[in-house]
């Protein structure tokens, strides 16, 4: 099976580089564009039977090192 | 003394922190890889700069989960003296030694240049030689040094004295201005509870020697001799 996984920032926390891509953006006249946040896109190829059980290892992944809780969150999706 | 300097693929400033310690101060000094699975008979174990794994994923995420990692990670909870400098620092975070996170840097630029130090708690094995308020120039070299943490873990910090250096003007004010990659509260350099480990991103080996033309990083490794002679 197939699963993404999207890791993005928590509000809050700087974004230094989605505030250059707005400015290039506003600079390019999108002048409707707010705010930028650049975050991650995961594909994993995984063997597994259990779309369920899966899901809790995936999770354990992103726990331990697909995502850094301290600044990020994520979101798992299964195919 | 004999120092421990770890080695991760991607370390480039081992051979530095190698040097300073076996040739500036006469000590014992000797390289571990990364897969090594025993710590053994080390006084103090270094973290160097550089780029583990490519800084893939995030700097020290990948790192974090070397083998040679549970051994430091052991060897500090019981008190052993762990030095992270520049990556090093960032591993130390990833591996749950030190509290936080180091983001980009506000600019998105690469910075490298000396910056002024000012010694905010010199009472633990990394800075005994410093006087306190005392201001220091260090380079620093990285990308990613903006330190994070939420608000009750910088207050925790700063009301446990374990901010060990902030970036200040050559006076010792504390100003955004000085502050080169955004860090919360200016900080350059922290440590744990325990006051046994210190992540920091400025590079103390490499401000040991005149020929360099900057020496006040030797008061970090001369702060390790002095504790451990004690």
């Amino acid at each position: 099976m197939k699963a993404k996984v999207y890791v993005t920032l928590k509000k809050g926390v700087l974004d230094p580089q989605g505030k250059a891509v707005m400015g290039a953006l506003q600079s390019m006249d999108f002048s409707e564009v707010n705010d930028v946040r650049i975050g991650k896109f995961m594909e994993l190829e995984i063997n597994a039977s259990s779309k369920e059980a899966e899901e809790a290892r995936i999770k354990e992944m992103c726990e331990k090192l697909l995502a850094n809780t301290v600044i990020e969150n994520y979101r798992i999706e299964i195919e | 003394m004999k120092f421990g300097i770890i080695v991760f693929p991607g370390s480039n400033c081992d051979h530095d922190c190698y040097h300073v310690v076996k040739h500036v101060f006469n000590q014992e000094a000797e390289y571990v890889w990364h897969k090594e699975t025993e710590l053994k008979g080390f006084d103090c174990v270094i973290l160097p700069g550089g780029f583990s794994y490519g800084d893939y994923l995030r700097t020290g995420a990948i790192a974090r989960f070397s083998p040679v990692m549970n051994e430091i990670v052991g060897f500090a909870k019981k008190g052993g003296l762990v030095l992270g400098i520049c990556n090093g620092f960032q591993i130390l975070t990833e591996a749950g030694l030190l509290p936080g996170v180091l983001m980009r840097n506000k600019n998105l630029k690469f910075i490298c240049k000396n910056v002024d130090l000012k010694v905010e708690n010199n009472s633990s094995p990394f800075t005994g030689a410093y006087s306190k308020g005392q201001v220091v120039s260090i380079p620093i070299a990285h990308a990613d040094g903006n330190y994070f943490a939420d608000s009750d873990t910088i207050k925790k910090l700063e009301d446990t004295n374990r901010i060990a250096f902030r970036y200040s003007t050559p006076e010792g004010a504390i100003t955004d201005e000085v502050n080169p990659n955004g860090s919360l509260s200016n900080i350059a350099g922290l440590l744990n509870e325990g006051g046994n480990v210190l992540g920091m991103m400025p590079h103390p080996e490499r401000s040991c020697e005149t020929e360099l033309g900057i020496t006040d990083g030797r008061g970090v490794f001369e702060s390790v001799l002095k504790a451990f002679i004690k």
